[in-house]
């Protein structure tokens, strides 16, 4: 265990340099580039220059750039992401406030994917190169070509408008918003909680559309891995074993291949990630999500120079702890890998 | 098949064999060919959409007497949109900004991650482990986000989406040149030429980026198919090409005012034309990809 720990240790160190570099970037490029905060945020109108460098003060840009980087930084490492220049509330609040719903968006998201993406990619591997296999690869390769947003609108416009069977957008209808306590922020988990029915309903059919776009997006990345590590475990010696000493086809491909045929996919499981945050930006666009990735986007359309940063120093935080556990998870998976 | 064995020269020019490959590769590949046509029809439809926008009567970007918000009928195959025009000519009409970026930003990185990728995996020491951090720092992040963070910043328009987009793929193809350059850098025929007293450059450029070539070939068709429905995206989130230039992102976002009244023809055929093209890239990936490593022809033997 304590080369695990070590590990760990080693590995969260390695993180630092890599949002110290993303951080860089973000920042070079948010200042460096010609124009100036303060202008954009007054929208360009014609304002007394005191009234100016009032502002610039207040927003800490009055300093030469190299001072303004240490200083935030600085920040960054104690904890402070500085606070939005749109609403002067803290950046950090703002989106811890609004990670649940992001994270909730992500899981179910990833739960679709991987309903989807496994069961279709073991079909395609257990019966390669058939009708079936060709269908599901077509499938596979069509769910990599949509766009997320588009799939999301068409979803939108046929089970929301003309079914009129889940809700368009948002979290929660009007009448349940009025009434719902949120705890944790994580909606579904609050209303079982709180033991509270009716709002349960209405979140799941929320969650419903969402959760199936990014899901559906997703799964021709899972579904071809699937399908290529499954293929080539069953073509392993120990397979064959299991088959020649009489095992049913459905055992060994559940009990003997699975397990195996997973660990490439968690491998590249940092990969899928990115993807999965990426899509949830579009995600909680298309259907406003109140999550970090519209909180972004808002501090983007807005030119909130310490959101903006701030949401992309949140978000590479999150994806490195991310890796880092399902690095660790290695070792439970395949008992091959000692740290 | 009896071949007859042509006098080959010394030395056919880059140009002459990587013809002679690609006629010889195409027998038999039907994915890389279904991928090469869709993509030349989407390249002939737009320059033709640009030569002359309105070939069919309508004029993709004017008002030309059509209903407003009508449904396809005879006359107007796609429907008409709020401003009455022809949604048909505009998605004819609409792929000229995806194009024009997915296919100068994927230059753009394939050249910058690749020079830097032969340098940093020959030369190895500091100045690997420094970009291949860095690099690493940019390939975790997600694309999407960076790209829209990026062209956010430089503005909207062709050249922020090409530099944004560019940006964001370099580390795809400094990862995939990296990898063959230290492999490469190992072998006897790399010490042999050393030994003759190559220059560093020469090594580079002749021996070690030749062998990468195949390996950026499959990447950048993948990555043209990505780099489609990025700007797709960019350009739904609006910072594409500004409002009356006819474009499938923003058609899509045009689209979603009106999604509620049921207008599902504004929306519906931009994507489908997105996704066609997106295709058309990812088929022509799987075919190189099959062409070149030997491992994926199971059924070619």
């Amino acid at each position: 265990m304590s080369g695990l720990f070590r590990y760990a240790l080693q590995r969260l160190v390695l993180t630092v340099p890599m949002i110290l570099i993303l951080l860089t970037v973000i920042f070079l490029i948010l200042r460096v580039l010609p124009g100036d905060p303060v202008s954009a945020m007054l929208g360009g109108r014609p304002v007394p220059p005191e009234v100016l460098q009032s502002y610039r003060v207040k927003m800490g840009v009055d300093k030469p750039i190299p001072a303004q980087y240490v200083t935030y930084i600085g920040g960054v490492f104690r904890g402070d992401f500085g606070s939005s220049m749109r609403t002067s509330t803290p950046v950090l609040r703002e989106l811890f406030s609004r990670f649940p719903a992001t994270i909730e968006l992500a899981i179910f998201g990833l739960l679709v994917a991987g309903i989807l993406g496994f069961s279709t990619g073991i079909i395609a591997a257990t019966r390669a190169d058939r009708p079936i296999d060709h269908g599901i690869r077509i499938f596979h390769i069509a769910s990599f070509a949509m766009p997320l947003f588009w799939l999301g609108l068409m979803f939108q416009v046929f089970f929301a408008v003309k079914l009129g069977w889940l809700p368009v957008a948002g979290r929660l209808g009007g009448d349940v918003a009025f009434t719902f306590q949120p705890v944790t922020g994580f909606y579904v988990l609050d209303a079982i909680i709180r033991w509270d029915g009716r709002s349960l309903a209405d979140i799941v059919l929320h969650l419903i559309l969402p959760a199936l776009t990014l899901g559906v997006a997703m799964t021709g990345l899972l579904g071809r891995m699937s399908r290529a590590s499954m293929l080539e475990v069953l073509g392993q010696d120990y397979v064959t074993t299991a088959r020649a000493k009489g095992l049913r086809e459905r055992l060994v491909v559940t009990r003997h291949a699975l397990r195996n045929a997973l660990i490439p996919i968690i491998t590249v499981f940092g990969l899928e990630l990115a993807v999965l945050m990426g899509g949830a930006v579009l995600t909680e666009t298309v259907f406003s999500w109140p999550g970090i990735a519209s909180y972004l986007m808002r501090s983007i359309n807005a030119r909130d120079y310490t959101a903006i940063q701030g949401s992309v120093v949140f978000i590479a935080l999150f994806i490195s702890v991310i890796n880092l556990i399902v690095d660790l998870l290695y070792s439970v998976v395949d008992p091959r890998v000692r740290y | 098949m009896p071949e007859t064995r042509e006098t080959t020269p010394i030395r056919r020019s880059l140009l002459a064999r990587t013809a002679g490959g690609v006629t010889r590769g195409l027998r038999g590949q039907t994915v890389l060919k279904v991928g090469l046509v869709i993509v030349i029809a989407f390249i002939v439809m737009t320059v033709v959409a640009q030569m002359w926008p309105s070939m069919n009567g309508f004029d993709p970007t004017k008002y030309r007497g059509a209903p407003r918000l009508e449904g396809p009928s005879a006359t107007h195959w796609m429907g008409t949109d709020q401003l009455q025009r022809d949604v048909f000519t505009r998605v004819i009409a609409g792929g000229f900004a995806s194009l024009v970026v997915a296919f100068s930003a994927v230059a753009l990185s394939m050249i910058a991650g690749s020079i830097l990728g032969w340098i940093s995996g020959y030369t190895g020491g500091w100045l690997d482990r420094s970009l291949s951090l860095f690099m690493d720092a940019i390939y975790s992040f997600p694309s999407m986000i960076l790209a829209i963070v990026l062209v956010a910043m430089f503005g909207s328009g062709l050249s922020p989406m090409i530099w944004a987009v560019g940006f964001v793929y370099i580390p795809t193809y400094f990862r995939v040149t990296r990898a063959e350059s230290l492999q490469v850098r190992e072998t006897t025929y790399i010490e042999a030429v050393k030994a003759i007293g190559a220059s560093r450059t020469r090594i580079v450029l002749r021996h070690v980026a030749p062998n990468t070539v195949n390996a950026i070939m499959a990447v950048s068709s993948f990555n043209l198919a990505d780099a489609i429905l990025t700007v797709a995206a960019l350009s739904f989130l609006g910072f594409g090409l500004p409002p009356p230039a006819p474009d499938w992102g923003f058609d899509i976002q045009n689209g979603q005012k009106y999604l509620q009244s049921g207008s599902w023809w504004l929306i519906t055929f931009p994507g489908l034309m997105i996704i066609a093209l997106s295709l058309g890239f990812g088929l022509i990936g799987e075919g190189i990809s099959d062409l070149v490593n030997p491992k994926r022809r199971r059924k070619l033997g």
